[in-house]
């Protein structure tokens, strides 16, 4: 189909994989922090917000570099996993995962974040008055009152972990089946002359990207949320 | 039984620094100009401002001291804010039953049907909150802060982005729900008029600290009572409105101190009401004018008689019924009329001036 080969469809799923595992994670991370920077008066929310930005501007083999050396066998992160006789996490798709939260972390804490100043403490205060608790308010009032930001922070996060490219060749490599994602195939396609099936990889890819920023915007419009 | 609240706090140039019981009855306002502290001082009762070191006590409960925290959703409190603060994502419907729902059944103590009669609402439940009114949104709002069922209701400048029209439809509402609720009622205000209307104790604030708690009959028997500053001296008559005569008119008070009110539709017959007389609307007379337009003539012995202020004086004066009306007149008046505490007088009101 598509006169794509089997490897093309493994690294499609594996890439689809990352993705979800990548955005449904990050839901859940960045909810709290956005909320946290959106509320919040301290002064360590600059910090936060700066470190949250870093992938934005880090070259993504700098952020690999460092994951490479924290996640690898000799690692903080890495080390305490190999002596709890597990494994460590470079080269692993478990690894690139990681990797990926952090890297499209911005693409989610930022549109929720956004979404959150807009929403203001009203109608949060105006609930717990009227006798719910913080679940019940989230679920009930700060989710539907927000969704379109978290449907734009959902799809970019989605969107930007598929062009990740620099981080995953650091730390994961390119094994096939477990870090060899269609960024990283078709990088394997250029190299090996195979222009053919890289034209093909891309295409896909140009026209996926199109899309979910034609989704993003048309969002944006509807719900009024401010653009990332 | 008493609402005690005390409470410090540094924000930037901003001190608050207050200590107070409130009684656990009727309406209590908390009065000042805007910047005082009262919203703040409201948000530390309701447990939306986590103030280090304050204490907040409802009657024999603890909500606040040292590191106990009773959070805002556990305390049983109506709030109503300023602006349109409905739930945008659901109907009217939606937005009273939020907090009903929430509410344990045992605990409840009004339906939505009697909430909705009670409030003028009822043909509005099935709309979209944007397709309201301020008026009806405030309505609505005040419908479901009582739908919880509170302990304690604290209205912050629920009145302040209405408009006049508007506020005189609401006004009647809220003094419904002082007297028919049975909640006591924490009001923030900077309007004098509200505070005449509807308070029975008021706490006077000033930068931040509390100047004064007193009754609404002590607040408005000083002469310098900080509710005159915008409009003038003013009196508060209460009383209970009669049946509209042939004339349109309706008696409000009893024999020997009665008033005919015109249009006072809002108010219906057979309830206890409060009339807001200005000072400068009432003028005094030693004998009873006939031939004179008009019509309210009551008839008062003068209590005390203050110092000029800008070339007028405050008289103060007993009517038949005990309740103080204060008139104003120039000094050049009390002379040659030979006034003095003990006089008996006239003191003859403009209709109009009991609109409100």
């Amino acid at each position: 189909m598509l006169g794509l080969g089997p490897e093309d469809w493994q690294a499609i799923e594996l890439t689809l994989r990352l993705c979800l595992y990548t955005t449904i994670i990050l839901l859940v991370i960045a909810t709290p922090i956005a909320w946290w920077l959106a509320s919040g008066r301290s002064a360590a929310r600059v910090v936060v917000q700066a470190i949250v930005a870093l992938p934005l501007v880090l070259p993504p083999t700098v952020l690999g570099f460092y994951l490479l050396i924290v996640l690898g066998p000799r690692g903080f992160v890495g080390g305490t996993l190999e002596s709890m006789g597990l494994h460590h996490l470079a080269f692993t798709f478990e690894g690139i995962l990681v990797a990926s939260v952090l890297y499209s972390m911005p693409f989610a804490v930022q549109p929720l974040t956004e979404a959150f100043n807009n929403l203001g403490r009203r109608p949060v205060e105006v609930a717990s008055s009227l006798g719910a608790n913080l679940f019940d308010r989230f679920f009930t009032v700060i989710l539907p009152l927000t969704r379109g930001g978290f449907v734009v922070a959902a799809t970019l996060t989605f969107a930007h972990t598929i062009g990740e490219f620099g981080v995953i060749l650091m730390l994961g490599g390119s094994i096939p089946g477990e870090t060899k994602v269609l960024s990283v195939l078709i990088y394997d396609h250029a190299e090996a002359m195979n222009y053919e099936a890289a034209h093909r990889l891309s295409l896909m890819l140009v026209i996926f990207a199109f899309l979910t920023l034609f989704v993003v915007y048309s969002i944006t419009r509807r719900f009024r949320v401010a653009k990332v | 039984m008493s609402l005690s609240v005390r409470a410090r706090l540094q924000r930037g140039s901003f001190t608050l620094d207050a200590a107070i019981d409130l009684p656990l009855e009727g309406v209590t306002s908390l009065f000042g100009r805007s910047g005082c502290g009262k919203t703040t001082l409201l948000r530390i009762i309701a447990g939306l401002e986590k103030v280090r070191g304050a204490e907040v006590r409802f009657g024999d409960r603890i909500w606040q001291q040292a590191r106990h925290f009773v959070p805002l959703h556990k305390r049983r409190i109506g709030l109503v804010f300023q602006e349109h603060s409905l739930l945008q994502h659901l109907s009217v419907r939606g937005n009273l039953l939020y907090g009903y729902k929430r509410t344990p059944k045992k605990l409840r103590r009004l339906e939505l049907g009697e909430a909705t009669e009670m409030l003028g609402i009822s043909e509005l439940l099935d709309r979209p909150i944007d397709q309201l009114s301020g008026g009806q949104r405030q309505r609505v709002s005040l419908g479901r802060a009582l739908l919880t069922s509170p302990e304690l209701l604290l209205l912050d400048e629920p009145l302040a982005a209405l408009d006049t029209q508007t506020k005189r439809e609401i006004i009647p509402f809220l003094s419904r729900m002082a007297g028919e609720a049975g909640v006591p009622i924490v009001l923030v205000t900077h309007a004098p008029d509200e505070v005449e209307r509807l308070a029975d104790q008021v706490v006077f604030m000033r930068e931040g600290r509390i100047d004064r708690s007193e009754t609404l009959r002590e607040a408005l028997s000083r002469p310098d009572s900080p509710l005159f500053a915008d409009a003038g001296a003013a009196s508060v008559l209460e009383g209970v409105l009669g049946r509209e005569n042939e004339h349109g008119l309706k008696p409000f008070g009893g024999e020997g101190a009665r008033l005919w009110l015109p249009d006072a539709a809002t108010v219906s017959a057979g309830k206890q009401t409060r009339v807001r007389i200005l000072a400068r609307d009432v003028s005094l007379a030693l004998d009873d004018p006939r031939r004179i337009s008009i019509q309210n003539h009551l008839h008062a012995v003068i209590e005390r008689i203050d110092p000029p202020r800008n070339g007028r004086c405050v008289v103060a004066t007993r009517t038949a019924d005990g309740q103080m009306l204060l008139a104003e007149v120039t000094p050049w008046a009390i002379r040659q009329l030979g006034l003095e505490p003990g006089t008996h007088i006239y003191a003859l009101i403009k209709s109009v001036a009991l609109m409100e």
